[in-house]
């Protein structure tokens, strides 16, 4: 069963639940957020897309495998946690840069363990959930 | 030394990422795997070889002071842990280039083999009850995974029984944690030892240890809640399940070892009978049981249940002879164990059949793997000289000593039925000529690589079963150092607090 009006609002709705996504990542530092919450928003959205054009869909537009995907976000988290040992201080303590960047703020590695938390979650949701699907389209 | 605590983490995340990136190419993903066993096994030894003059390495994550942020922390018994985990491990992936199939290294054998370990290794070194629980679940999921990894029928039966009954002890683990969190504000081990002398012994203090002796008993599949284990050990793959026999189990072990020596050590009189009371009951009801089956998987299962109960006797005798003992018998039954499995599955490999009905003849057939199978079969009956001989003889002394007459007579009469069953699988399945049909008799002959792959690991192992048990005087002075640790809490302590924990 194919809904035309959810076909035309999802194409809608996809950029901007990225959009806002990216929004709950960066604001997660300090106020409701994160890379968990922001990283199940961006699922949601390439979810959509899968149920309203096809899970194909929603994998072209996929920048990688979800498979790829999670080991990238993993390998981001440890990085971040890596960047303090290289520093000769413990594992995972959190570093910040010197100067501002705009919109997102001074820079450090929570923000890349964050990001990588975004980017394994959304690995992890689409590999279950298009799995699922796939499995149902004949 | 900071390094040193992190990189037993490190090693298996980086190979599991590693794996996960190039699960299209199973070759590399493989060698991968092999590479970051290795690495473990390296990282491991380094941790050891620190700690083993006695020091308490320990690091703040993330430079939060404790008891705020995560101590990882590594004594003698917790370095040595590691280091035996590494071991499992590197023999594991060995014995899975020819003892896996390609379905189950396509969806994530390998990934999950090293975060499971990851989270072993993880819960050995924390020094801090929440992220205990946390190791836990790490090491559960991906367990979870493990188990039913193949869809088979029987598998997923035996991950339902296994899922349900550690997801119950997860849950009453951290209504645990929440307690002791609500009544001394800190889940830091050390931190909360500290806390707890300010409170009468009794009390909530009891209520919150009995609650981790039933998280950990059932993770340890200890009497009466193990049922759980020999209903799923049978199902998965044999690599898999030699993991999980050698690991899994003693990770309950090791936590109700650390829990009650460190943070609830004040009421003996109310823990140690209870400890006992458990540890007998484990050995009986697991011997009786293994000597009721007939497939060799569910055999060494039932032993896995009984074995456990000669660690705990260590521990609810207490003194530092039998605490040493524990500590030696944990390292020596975790290479036995696992090595047992792989044996079974290398007998399954080329008898055909898992069953000791249908099994024999393989003394004629394969030598090698009947002397493979004898030297853990005998150690884990305690037959001198092996590894089992040592450790039984330690916590049988200590339990004399202590006048714990009882339970050194159930220990003895254990040993005895525990030699019954090796004989037994011995007799039915090597010695007995082959029956009439014959599942073997169509397996082909192993190649050059299969031996390699298959009988290397399960050699190495029994190399070290019989290295321990002639060079047991080593290993005894190494345990009773780890023992002497585990009582005088205050070492921990002070390591963990500095200056501040020197309270008593």
């Amino acid at each position: 069963m194919r809904s035309v009006i959810l076909a035309s609002a999802a194409r809608v709705l996809f950029p901007l639940l990225l959009l806002f996504s990216v929004f709950l990542l960066f604001r997660g530092h300090n106020e409701p957020g994160g890379g968990f919450v922001g990283g199940l928003v961006a699922a949601t959205a390439y979810s959509l897309l899968a149920l309203t054009g096809g899970v194909e869909s929603a994998r072209r537009l996929l920048p990688a495998r979800p498979e790829i995907l999670i080991g990238t976000g993993l390998l981001a988290a440890l990085g971040s946690g890596l960047v303090s040992l290289a520093e000769g201080r413990p594992f995972m303590t959190g570093l910040w840069g010197e100067t501002p960047l705009p919109v997102i703020g001074k820079p450090g590695t929570p923000v890349l363990f964050d990001t990588g938390v975004y980017v394994t979650v959304v690995g992890v949701v689409l590999l279950i959930l298009l799995t699922l699907q796939e499995e149902d389209e004949p | 030394m900071n390094l040193l605590l992190v990189l037993p983490l490190l090693v298996p995340l980086a190979t599991a990422i590693a794996t996960i990136l190039l699960s299209r190419a199973p070759r590399a993903a493989r060698a991968a795997s092999f590479a970051g066993a290795a690495g473990l096994l390296a990282a491991s030894g380094f941790l050891l070889s620190a700690t083993i003059d006695g020091t308490i390495l320990v690091t703040q994550s993330g430079s939060w002071p404790a008891p705020f942020g995560i101590s990882l922390v590594a004594d003698r018994f917790a370095a040595a842990m590691v280091v035996v985990a590494a071991v499992i491990l590197a023999a594991v992936v060995a014995f899975s280039a020819a003892g896996i199939d390609a379905a189950r290294e396509r969806f994530g054998y390998h990934p999950l083999l090293h975060v499971l370990s990851m989270g072993v290794c993880g819960a050995f070194l924390t020094g801090d009850l929440f992220n205990l629980y946390v190791w836990f679940e790490v090491m559960l999921m991906s367990s979870f995974v493990l188990v039913s990894l193949g869809g088979e029928r029987a598998q997923l039966t035996g991950a339902l029984k296994y899922v349900v009954l550690n997801l119950v002890s997860s849950a009453l683990f951290l209504a645990g944690a929440g307690l002791l969190y609500g009544s001394v504000g800190t889940l830091n081990m050390a931190d909360a030892a500290v806390a707890l002398r300010a409170l009468p012994a009794q009390g909530l203090p009891s209520v919150v240890a009995t609650l981790f002796l039933v998280a950990f008993g059932i993770k340890a599949a200890a009497f009466p809640l193990f049922f759980w284990l020999p209903a799923s050990y049978h199902t998965p793959p044999m690599p898999v399940a030699a993991l999980f026999a050698g690991l899994l189990t003693k990770v309950g072990v090791y936590a109700l070892v650390r829990v009650l020596t460190l943070v609830f050590n004040r009421d003996p009189g109310f823990t140690s009978p209870l400890v006992l009371w458990i540890a007998g009951l484990t050995m009986v009801t697991g011997v009786l049981g293994a000597m009721a089956q007939t497939d060799v998987r569910k055999v060494l299962s039932f032993h896995i249940v009984s074995q456990i109960g000669y660690m705990l006797m260590g521990l609810g005798v207490g003194t530092r002879l039998a605490l040493a003992g524990t500590v030696f018998y944990v390292l020596h039954h975790i290479v036995v164990k696992a090595n047992l499995f792989l044996v079974a599955g290398v007998t399954r490999r080329v008898g055909g059949s898992f069953s000791l009905d249908r099994l024999g003849g393989l003394l004629g057939r394969s030598p090698l793997l009947a002397a493979a199978f004898l030297v853990p079969a005998l150690s884990l009956a305690g037959i001198p000289p092996l590894s089992g001989f040592w450790a039984k003889y330690l916590l049988v002394r200590s339990g004399l000593e202590a006048g714990h007459g009882a339970i050194v007579a159930v220990a003895l009469a254990v040993s005895l039925l525990t030699l019954f069953s090796m004989t037994k699988i011995w007799a039915e399945a090597f010695w007995k000529p082959a029956p009439a049909h014959d599942p073997g008799a169509s397996t082909p002959p192993l190649s050059v690589a299969e031996r390699a792959s298959l009988l290397g690991p399960v050699l190495a192992l029994c190399a070290i079963t019989v290295a321990i048990g002639l060079g047991a005087g080593v290993l005894f002075r190494f345990a009773d150092g780890a023992a002497t640790q585990l009582l005088d809490p205050d070492l921990y302590i002070r390591a963990v607090l500095g200056t501040r924990g020197g309270g008593s």
